[in-house]
C-alpha cells in the first residue's frame, strides 16, 4: 500500500502534495472505501441470510424492497435509526453505552489486514494473523461490558457464556493457525497466501492430512467465536430472551448484529486465506488493473462461498448446550488439535518439501467426497419429486 | 512499517467513528419520550426482583483460568512455529521438533491434570470428590 501511495504521489495525480498530506489522503480514501464494502457486506448479508433460510425452510423470506428484497437491509437500518434509544434506569450508563463502540473498533480492524489481491491490502503487517486473533478478543469484551451493564439476568447470563465460551475456542483456533504457520514460517497474511498456488491441490485445505484437520477445527472454532449456530448460546432466543443484548433496542441493538454478520466474512476471508488459496489465480492477463480485479473476484467468491455454509449450517443444525459446548472444546477440540499439531511437525520435519502424491491423493479424495455428496442430494431431490406431485400441499 | 501502524491505528478508530456518527444521526432523528414503566429492567414483564448484579457461577472463572493458562502457550508457541520452518531447511529439525514437544508435552500432561481433577465438566456438583 506504501507503493501505491508513493508511486500517486510521484507520478500520479497526487504530484505537488507534500508527503504526510499525501499519505493521510491515501489512508482516508482507503479506509473511506473499506468502510462502504463491510456496511455493504454486513447489509447484503443479513438480507442473503434470511433468504437462504427462508428458501431451507420452505418459505419465500424478505421479498418486498426492492427487486428479491435486495434493499432490505437498508429499510431495517433506516427503521433502526428512527427508533427511541431506551437506556435502562437501572443500569450502568457510561458502560452501556461504551459497548457498542468497542465491538464495533474490534470488528473494522480486522479488516485492515485481510488481503483481497496481490497488493490490494491496507496493512500487510508482519504478525497479520496474530494481530486478527487480538482485535478479534475486543468484540468479547463489548459482549461481556454489554452483558454486565445491562443489570439483567438475562444479558448478565448471555454475557458471561459469551465470554466463556469464545475464550474457550480461541484454543483450538488459535492452535489450527500455529499448524499454518509451521509450513509457511511466516505470520504475515500475504506470505501464507503466497506460500499457496492457484491449483486447489497447492491449496493448505489439500496439502496434508494435517492440514485438513486442522481446516475443520479451524472452521468450528470460527463459528463458535463468531457466536454462530450450532453455538449461538449467547443469544439463544429460546432460553435467555436475546442474551447480552436484551436490554439493547433500536440502532445500539444493530450495531452489535452488523457485527455478528460482518464477522461471518472475516471468518470467511480467514479462511480463505489460509486453506482455499486466498486470491491466487494463474496470470491471465498483463494488464495490472484487470489481473487485480480478477483476484479480488476470486477472494471474495471464495471467502463468501464459506459465508453460505456457515447460513446452510444455521438453517439445518440444532443448538447445543452449554455443558455440550464445554465438553466438545475441552474434551475433543483441543486434545485433538495439539495432537493434529505434533503430527504436523512430524510431517515437516519428514517431508520438508511437501509431499506430491499425498496433495493430490487428497485432491482426487475431496473430488470424490464433493461428488458422492451432491448425488446424494440428486438422489433424495428424484425421490421427494413424485411425492410432492401426488400431494401438492404437504 | 510505520505507514502500516497508521493504517490499523485509523482502522481501529473508523470503527468507534463510524458507531458515533450512526449514533448521532440516529439522537437527531429519534424520539425520546421517557417514562419510568418505560426504563424498567426487561424480566419477562413481571416487576424486577432484585439487581443482576450478583455473584455469578465459580465454573466461569475455572474455565478463565484454563484458558489464561493455554492463552499464554498457545502465544509462546506462535514465534517458535514462525522458526520452525527455518530450523527444519537448516536440517536442525529435530532439535526443533523436540524442544516443541516437549512444552506441548508438559501442557498436554496439565490438561490431563485439569481433566482428572473434574474441572473441564460443566455439571460438577458440591461435594463431589477430586
Amino acid at each position: 500500500m506504501q507503493q501505491l501511495a508513493d508511486s500517486l504521489l510521484q507520478t500520479g495525480f497526487l504530484q505537488g502534495v507534500p508527503t504526510e498530506a499525501g499519505y493521510a489522503l491515501v489512508i482516508a480514501f482507503f479506509a473511506f472505501v473499506l468502510l462502504n464494502f463491510i456496511m455493504l457486506i454486513a447489509g447484503v448479508t443479513s438480507w442473503l441470510e434470511r433468504r437462504v433460510w427462508a428458501r431451507i425452510q420452505s418459505r419465500v423470506g424478505p421479498n418486498r424492497v426492492g427487486p428479491q428484497g435486495v434493499i432490505q437491509w437498508l429499510a431495517d437500518g433506516i427503521k433502526n435509526i428512527m427508533k427511541e434509544d431506551i437506556v435502562p434506569a437501572e443500569a450502568d450508563r457510561p458502560l452501556f453505552k461504551a459497548a457498542p463502540y468497542l465491538a464495533m473498533m474490534g470488528f473494522f480492524a480486522t479488516f485492515a489486514v485481510i488481503p483481497f489481491g496481490d497488493g490490494l491490502v491496507v496493512a500487510d503487517l508482519n504478525v497479520g494473523v496474530l494481530y486478527i486473533t487480538a482485535v478479534t478478543a475486543l468484540v468479547v469484551v463489548g459482549i461481556l461490558m454489554a452483558g454486565w451493564a445491562s443489570n439483567n439476568k438475562w444479558a448478565l447470563l448471555g454475557g458471561i457464556r459469551s465470554a466463556a465460551q469464545i475464550i474457550s475456542y480461541e484454543i483450538p483456533a488459535g492452535i489450527a493457525v500455529i499448524t499454518v504457520v509451521l509450513f509457511t514460517g511466516s505470520l504475515s497474511m500475504q506470505t501464507i497466501i503466497r506460500a499457496q498456488g492457484w491449483a486447489p491441490w497447492d491449496w493448505f485445505l489439500f496439502a496434508n492430512p494435517f492440514l485438513c484437520i486442522a481446516s475443520f477445527i479451524f472452521f468450528v472454532s470460527a463459528l463458535a467465536e463468531g457466536n454462530r449456530t450450532p453455538f449461538d448460546l449467547p443469544e439463544a432466543e429460546s432460553e435467555l430472551v436475546a442474551g447480552a443484548f436484551t436490554e439493547y433496542s433500536g440502532l445500539r441493538n444493530l450495531l452489535f448484529f452488523l457485527v455478528e454478520w460482518g464477522n461471518l466474512y472475516v471468518i470467511g476471508a480467514l479462511y480463505t486465506t489460509m486453506f482455499l488459496g486466498g486470491w491466487q489465480i494463474p496470470p491471465i492477463t498483463e494488464q495490472p488493473v484487470i489481473q487485480g480485479a480478477l483476484q479480488f473476484a476470486t477472494f471474495f467468491a471464495k471467502s463468501y462461498f464459506l459465508v453460505f455454509v456457515a447460513m446452510w449450517i444455521r438453517g439445518t443444525l440444532p443448538r447445543v448446550r452449554v455443558d455440550q459446548l464445554m465438553t466438545l472444546c475441552w474434551k475433543y477440540l483441543v486434545p485433538i488439535t495439539f495432537a493434529n499439531l505434533i503430527g504436523a511437525m512430524i510431517w515437516f520435519v519428514l517431508f520438508p518439501n511437501g509431499l506430491a502424491i499425498m496433495r493430490f491423493a487428497m485432491f482426487a479424495l475431496g473430488v470424490a467426497v464433493t461428488i458422492y455428496f451432491f448425488s446424494r442430494i440428486l438422489f433424495h431431490l428424484r425421490r421427494a419429486r413424485p411425492r410432492l406431485r401426488l400431494n401438492p400441499i404437504s | 512499517m510505520n505507514f502500516d501502524l497508521a493504517n490499523v491505528l485509523v482502522f481501529l478508530l473508523l470503527g468507534a467513528i463510524t458507531a458515533g456518527l450512526m449514533l448521532g444521526l440516529g439522537w437527531l432523528l429519534r424520539p425520546s419520550n421517557p417514562e419510568p414503566k418505560k426504563l424498567t429492567t426487561y424480566e419477562c414483564g413481571e416487576p424486577p426482583s432484585g439487581s443482576a448484579w450478583i455473584n455469578f457461577n465459580i465454573r466461569f472463572y475455572l474455565i478463565a483460568l484454563v484458558f489464561v493458562i493455554f492463552d499464554v502457550e498457545v502465544a509462546f508457541v506462535y514465534p517458535v512455529a514462525v522458526a520452525f520452518r527455518q530450523f527444519v531447511l537448516d536440517g536442525r529439525g529435530l532439535v526443533a521438533f523436540l524442544e516443541l514437544f516437549v512444552f506441548v508435552g508438559i501442557l498436554f500432561a496439565g490438561l490431563i491434570y485439569v481433566w482428572a481433577k473434574r474441572d473441564l465438566e460443566w455439571l460438577k456438583r458440591v461435594g463431589q470428590p477430586g
